[in-house]
């Protein structure tokens, strides 16, 4: 196991984890430029603002409905995909879920899996789990490829392999391929080609995700430049498709709104490359596709999040990755440093659903609230107020019950009593001007070692006179000779 | 059945008490900005296509097989994947005969567990049909069937499509109207908008990850 997890995850807490990323120039260097890079496109891809609002409401608004009737769209999916030949299999937990992707494989007695990018399958570290019983799981995703190849994680949803530059992908191809080192980066790509070529012709299942689930017609559509996504679906004789619960879309049309949001949103493309809509595994009379076609329902803490109005809205995502690539946290430290498989302002308010607060406390805090997330979000997840909606959970006192998996983590009855003793001082007048007078009078008294603070600032200490002495001088005359002082201090 | 009923259990005691948001889908806001003048649409069309390395010609509906015949030649490959039973690969063949073309010609006429290596590794182009084009994003709609299944145009390095001048349509929403997408869907239905492409190393464009290197898109207009 310790060889999969890269050195950044080997620190235990995110703090730790980000010193050290801050510290890495060459990876501040490769993230700053690639979400430069992203962010233009990006903003090239909506010239008229209108548009870009008026769409943005659309998307919020057709998540919103579907979300709205979930569970009975669900059932409408699982419906009409069974009448078109597919299977629709049910998970509440990555373990039941890469069970049930093991029995598929098992049946066919498979050994081989080639998967397109899933977010999904990452979040089962189904790679890892089918590995252990001797079945080989490879990445196909160019990006998703390189980070495998490494031992790595995806440091980002939409760009796995953003952390590497083209001479580190070529010294990996070279120590693990034993191909000769080169700076082309289209040679690179290509020796990933003839590589996975193979392994698409071999695979006896192919995995994938799903962007959109289309309840109506009983579709699963994914987006990719690629190719292969279609590679992964349509070779191998068996396809199971790995998907949240919150995919689900009512209708057809709706997916035309979604589509132009998540493809200008993640990549600044008008379109990608392939939009592939898989409906039924192969006809009688074809002469191609898969034999089978699966379909798993994660759950998996997108059911806790459901279960309050508020949190709601975090599953109206569709993993455009905008909010990553907007974010001034995420950009100098790094994907790794979330230590979890989605990273940014959207990690930020999935993870604790899926994994607990236990397990990332910190996640709420790591932002600035600058909003920039929110107000990239094609979808009009308001992101910074569910950060501070899981700061709140994240101190509540575990007695009082909370609607996040792991709400507490963070109590501290000292911080609470500090926090109690600071309201009780701001709130009476009294209390209040007997600290004003002692702080004024025994400023040099404070501590010249505050905590984390002082080790990049000097301890805060108090000015000899108050800002309402200050007034009170100012409104009588006295003061205006001396000015409103600045030699205070 | 446990997981199932316990996720749609979950699901519905959030929901209690709450009716579904009423379907206020608004069409305007995916067709108005993405209208254009007919003699438009090809034009936009190219110019995106183009844009991401596709070839584009505007050929006649007669004589485009000669056109087919120049870019293998250009490109010195030697075979040729076809589609017999449709009508332009009819009158595809119909030409190769009667201009002694050495291009091979092979036909996709098994199912793929019979020449899955061949198809994977020595079949240098392939030509199909489409279902029309989509002027706003610059994207063919494919639609694989028997005669052309999914693999054809997915494997070989070079793809060239057929399209009909008059089948292009505004935006995606006009598309799937008009075909009535939403009563029927194929087991595949694909919409491709250029070769095969990847940014994953430094987001540096590198073309044929791992679909077609190139594609050749062949609009064919009434002469």
């Amino acid at each position: 196991m310790n060889q999969r997890i890269p050195v950044t995850e080997l620190t235990s807490s995110f703090r730790e984890r980000a010193t050290c990323a801050l510290d890495d120039s060459q990876l501040r260097t490769n993230f700053r430029t690639a979400m430069d890079s992203l962010m233009q496109k990006r903003a090239d891809a909506f010239p008229d603002e209108d548009e870009r609002e008026s769409l943005r409401e659309l998307g919020n608004r057709i998540k919103a409905r579907a979300l709205s009737q979930l569970p009975d769209l669900l059932e409408q999916l699982e419906e009409n995909l069974t009448a078109n030949g597919v299977k629709v299999h049910w998970a509440e937990t990555t373990e039941e879920a890469n069970e049930i992707v093991h029995s598929i494989i098992e049946a066919r007695q498979g050994t081989q899996v080639v998967k397109g990018k899933s977010m999904v399958s990452e979040e089962m570290e189904m790679n890892d789990y089918l590995a252990d019983r001797g079945i080989e799981c490879l990445e196909s995703d160019m990006g998703e490829y390189i980070v495998q190849l490494d031992h790595e994680k995806p440091s980002h949803i939409i760009m796995p392999a953003i952390h590497k530059n083209r001479r580190q992908v070529s010294k990996l191809f070279h120590d693990k391929l034993g191909v000769d080192e080169t700076d082309d980066v289209n040679e690179l790509i290509q020796i990933g080609r003839r590589t996975l070529r193979r392994k698409f012709m071999e695979a006896d299942v192919g995995v994938s995700g799903v962007n959109f689930a289309i309840a109506e017609t009983g579709t699963l559509l994914l987006v990719e430049n690629e190719g292969n996504g279609r590679m992964s679906t349509t070779a191998p004789p068996v396809h199971v498709a790995v998907t949240g619960i919150e995919k689900v879309v009512q209708n057809l049309r709706d997916v035309v709104p979604l589509l132009s949001l998540l493809t200008r949103s993640a990549l600044g493309q008008p379109i990608t490359t392939y939009v592939n809509m898989i409906s039924s595994p192969r006809k009688p009379d074809e002469l191609d596709g898969p034999e089978e076609v699966h379909l798993v329902l994660l759950d998996n803490g997108r059911s806790g999040a459901f279960a309050d109005a508020q949190l709601r809205q975090t599953l109206n995502c569709i993993r455009c990755g905008a909010c990553i690539n907007h974010c001034p946290v995420y950009v100098r430290v790094g994907g790794h440093t979330y230590g979890e498989v989605y990273p940014g302002p959207i990690g930020k308010i999935i993870t604790p659903h899926m994994v607990g607060l236990h397990k990332v406390p910190d996640h709420p805090s790591a932002s600035s609230l600058c909003g920039a997330c929110g107000d990239v979000c094609p979808v009009k997840i308001p992101i910074p107020e569910m950060l501070q909606r899981l700061r709140q959970e994240n101190v509540k006192k575990p007695s009082e019950g909370s609607k996040v998996k792991d709400g507490g983590a963070k109590y501290s009855a000292k911080e609470k009593l500090v926090w109690r003793l600071w309201q009780t001082l701001n709130t009476s007048s009294l209390f209040y001007r007997l600290f004003l007078w002692g702080a004024t009078r025994f400023r040099k008294l404070t501590p010249g070692n505050v905590g984390p603070w002082t080790e990049n600032h000097t301890a805060p200490v108090p000015a000899k006179r108050s800002l309402h002495d200050l007034a009170r001088d100012h409104l009588s005359g006295h003061g205006r000779s001396n000015g409103p002082t600045k030699g205070g201090q | 059945m446990s997981a199932r009923n316990n996720i749609l259990n979950k699901l519905r005691s959030g929901l209690a008490g709450t009716t579904p948001r009423p379907d206020d889908f608004n069409e305007r806001l995916v067709t108005e900005p993405w209208q254009y003048r007919p003699e438009d649409r090809i034009k936009r069309l190219r110019t995106l296509m183009e844009a991401v390395h596709t070839e584009v010609h505007q050929v006649d509906s007669q004589n485009w097989p000669e056109k087919v015949a120049e870019v293998l030649a250009e490109r010195n490959l030697s075979n040729l994947l076809h589609a017999p039973a449709t009508g332009h690969g009819k009158q595809l063949a119909e030409y190769w005969h009667s201009s002694g073309q050495s291009v091979d010609l092979l036909s996709y006429d098994r199912p793929i567990e019979e020449w899955k290596e061949e198809l994977f590794w020595n079949v240098d182009a392939s030509i199909t049909g489409t279902r029309g084009a989509i002027a706003a994003t610059g994207s063919l709609v494919m639609w694989p069937d028997r005669l052309e299944p999914r693999l054809m145009s997915l494997l070989p390095p070079l793809h060239i499509a057929l399209l009909k001048a008059s089948e292009i349509d505004d935006n995606l929403y006009a598309v799937m109207k008009r075909n009535n997408w939403s009563a029927g869907m194929p087991t595949n239905l694909l919409l491709v908008s250029g070769p095969s492409k990847t940014a994953d190393i430094e987001q540096v464009l590198a073309f044929g990850a791992h679909g077609p290197k190139e594609l050749i898109v062949l609009i064919l207009e009434d002469a």
